[in-house]
């Protein structure tokens, strides 16, 4: 056994700017920040596993090289980030002066520091306020970076002194050229139709596609990929069960079979948020239902949903669901 | 692994996989008693050998700014485990705390064997139930499980995967363990049956099996107390309900019977008993819809639809209240007002 044997995700963490597959406009914006030394204060926003957090350390990297721990401070949702920590811990950090210089490797580093904040939806508006006076004083000698997934978690007075960047779901091109680019790193055996599937199923996640095709591959005891495997992992329902799921409701006294039916797919552990994602999909869809339906539907869709994010009863949310389709779908209903 | 008695060719796989040093973290979906823990302990088994099943539980104290917490922790030599929902809303203090603890201890290379291959440079840790771990606690762990991938693996058990944040998921390879079919569950109990030298009349299998509802865990309890109850088994012998689902049935059972203000009054006192012991109240909630639907079972589709709107409707209002018994009672209400309604119509009253 390798002795320090990491998954793939971390192995091909891109290591330099340029490394960063896709996210264009972020990364013209960085490369040119690193020629020129000067970089404004970033904040990134975007869905998990699409590289927030390796663009900026990669970023860093480049601009500070060897001097990277003396340079830049990262805090993520791991570190105590409340007011006082703002006050004191971030405030100290941003307050000593550094100079240009040429580092070991003879580098010249600018004459700023980085600070970076992953994961900050979870921060309190009282502890950025704070931030947010710290980043005023302290602007010509720190530059701050901060990272989360939805940019209305941020409080305006720091959106607008930073230069602001989404991170997109990743086009379907660029993951399949790294998951390849890997692949044959690795010797993976893997089918252009499986290389398609596994970035179908990872839904613009680069993190998921890499790690999914990292497991396939070792639960293939490292033999070629079947399409099958792929659907398996992916923790979907089959797309013909949800489809035979809605035609079941069109027929008359549909109900007792429902209930069985939803019970079946509880049982094999399913979790009813993701069937109501599938169903939506499917419904909006549908050639057979009416559109008052899909309309009826849908909100009964979206309020399970919200529901079941409050904690509510996976059985009861589901088979209600099930029950408006059936009411709003089947032929004259009574 | 090999022990477990189905689900052999993904069990088989993931061995494969967790014998590289290179898996990544995994997280167990599905719902309770469908064998997510036997899972995990059947790889820890493959990837450490016997070693991880001397197991000792300890009652770790945690110094949380002023207070402490203490919360009780199995470990071996290789791994840890534990709930971290004893921890309260502790959680994020005490899991951070943990994995920052097994990085600074990063396991050596056995020196005394002089053999390194079996050398696993991380720990596992499992954690339990996370669907109960406060959203803080989550995100804390996003950067957490990536920086310290190579000391410390994470082995997650939940029952509803939609309640573990995105960037947690996105982290995991996320497993879902199907509940076993009642033939399975029959098959399980009459091995261990066989193993206790006791004999299990097939039909009784089958019925423990059926009501157990997908659950291995309750079924091999249900198997104990009948067995405690009285041996040698009637082959033909009823199998006993838990208590409070019979009691569950028979409330249903009155509300179908009769609707008024009395019958009210007696059914509010079942449910108190029923919360006084402790049964979680959705899970009331839930079983007592089954119940209710069973005995509509030969009424219109569109009158069962509607009695299962409400207790939906209900059970939503009941979690964002704060007196479970109101909700329950208003259902109850509700549930005798419409079937009121519905026998007025229908026998034109
Ligand atoms: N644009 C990308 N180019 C190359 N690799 C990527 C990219 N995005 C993600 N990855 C892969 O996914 C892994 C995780 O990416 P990263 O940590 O940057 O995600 P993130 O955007 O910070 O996600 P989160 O919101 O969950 O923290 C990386 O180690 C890398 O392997
Ligand atoms: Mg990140």
């Amino acid at each position: 056994m390798a002795e320090r044997a990491v998954p793939w995700v971390e192995k091909y963490r891109p290591r330099t700017v340029t490394d960063v597959a896709h996210q264009t406009e972020v990364v013209d914006t960085l490369r040119k920040a690193v020629e020129t030394r000067n970089l404004p204060h970033l904040i990134f926003y975007g869905p998990p596993g699409t590289g927030k957090t390796s663009t900026i350390l990669a970023c860093a990297r480049d601009l500070y090289g060897s001097d990277f721990k003396k340079r830049v401070l990262e805090l993520n949702a791991s570190d105590e980030r409340g007011i006082s920590i703002v006050r004191n811990k971030i405030k100290s950090f941003a307050m000593v002066a550094v100079n240009a210089k040429t580092n070991a490797e003879g580098q010249s580093i600018p004459p700023y520091k980085l600070i970076v904040l992953d994961e900050a939806d979870s921060m309190t508006t009282d502890a950025q306020s704070a931030l947010r006076r710290t980043m005023e004083t302290y602007c010509r000698i720190t530059r701050f970076c901060i990272i989360c997934n939805y940019v209305s978690r941020l409080i305006p007075p720091i959106t607008s002194r930073c230069a602001k960047f989404h991170f997109k779901p990743l086009p379907k091109q660029a993951t399949l050229d790294r998951l390849k680019m890997i692949a044959a790193a690795e010797g993976v055996g893997c089918s252009d139709r499986v290389f398609a599937l596994i970035e179908e199923q990872s839904e613009g996640d680069m993190r998921k596609a890499i790690q999914m095709m990292q497991s396939l591959h070792r639960l293939a005891m490292d033999g070629e990929i079947a399409e099958q495997a792929v659907l398996d992992i992916s923790g979907a329902v089959p797309a013909e069960t949800v489809r035979a799921l809605i035609a079941g409701c069109q027929q008359p006294n549909a109900f007792k079979q429902i209930q069985a039916e939803v019970d079946a797919l509880l049982l094999q552990g399913y979790p009813a948020g993701q069937l109501l994602a599938q169903l939506s999909g499917e419904v909006v869809s549908s050639a057979t239902l009416p559109d008052v339906a899909k309309g009826v539907i849908s909100k009964g869709l979206a309020e399970a949903d919200k529901h079941l994010v409050d904690g509510a009863n996976e059985y009861l949310q589901l088979l209600n669901v099930f029950a408006i389709i059936c009411r709003s779908a089947a032929p004259a209903a009574a | 692994m090999d022990q477990l008695d189905y689900h052999m060719e993904l069990s088989q796989s993931l061995k494969a996989m967790v014998n590289r040093g290179d898996f990544p973290h995994i997280l167990f979906y599905g719902p309770s008693g469908a064998g997510k823990k036997t899972r995990v302990l059947a790889l820890l088994r493959d990837i450490y050998g016997p070693a991880v099943e001397k197991v000792k539980v300890e009652h770790k104290q945690f110094k949380v700014g002023s207070t402490t917490v203490e919360i009780p922790i199995l470990s071996s030599a290789h791994h840890l485990e534990l709930n971290p929902g004893d921890a309260g809303n502790r959680d994020r203090d005490v899991v951070q705390e943990l994995i920052k603890e097994i990085a600074a201890s990063a396991p050596l290379p056995t020196s005394s064997s002089g053999d390194t291959s079996d050398w696993k440079p991380f720990k596992v840790v499992v954690l339990n139930e996370v669907d109960n771990l406060s959203k803080e606690a989550q995100h804390a762990l996003r950067r957490t499980m990536e920086k310290y991938i190579t000391t410390c693996r994470i082995m997650m058990t939940c029952n509803n995967a939609c309640r573990v944040i995105a960037p947690i998921r996105s982290r995991c390879l996320c497993v879902r363990v199907a509940a076993p079919s009642a033939a399975q569950i029959a098959a399980v109990l009459q091995a261990t049956a066989r193993k206790e030298a006791v004999t299990l009349p097939p039909l009784l299998a089958e019925k423990l099996a059926a009501q157990a509802h997908g659950n291995l865990r309750k079924a091999l309890l249900t198997l104990e107390a009948a067995r405690v109850a009285q041996y040698p088994f009637d082959p033909k012998g009823e199998v006993r309900q838990a208590d409070w689902e019979a009691f569950i049935d028979g409330v249903a059972a009155d509300c179908v019977r009769e609707q008024s203000p009395r019958k009210l009054g007696e059914v509010r006192n079942k449910l108190y008993d029923l919360l006084a012991h402790c049964i979680p109240p959705d899970m009331i909630m839930e079983r007592l819809t089954r119940a209710l639907l069973v005995k509509l079972k030969h009424d219109p589709p569109l009158l069962q639809m509607e009695v299962l709107h409400h207790a939906a409707l209900y059970e939503v209002r009941m979690i964002s209240g704060s007196k479970a018994i109101f909700h329950l009672e208003a259902f109850i209400a509700k549930f005798m007002a419409v079937y009121k309604r519905h026998l007025f119509t229908s026998f034109g009253g």
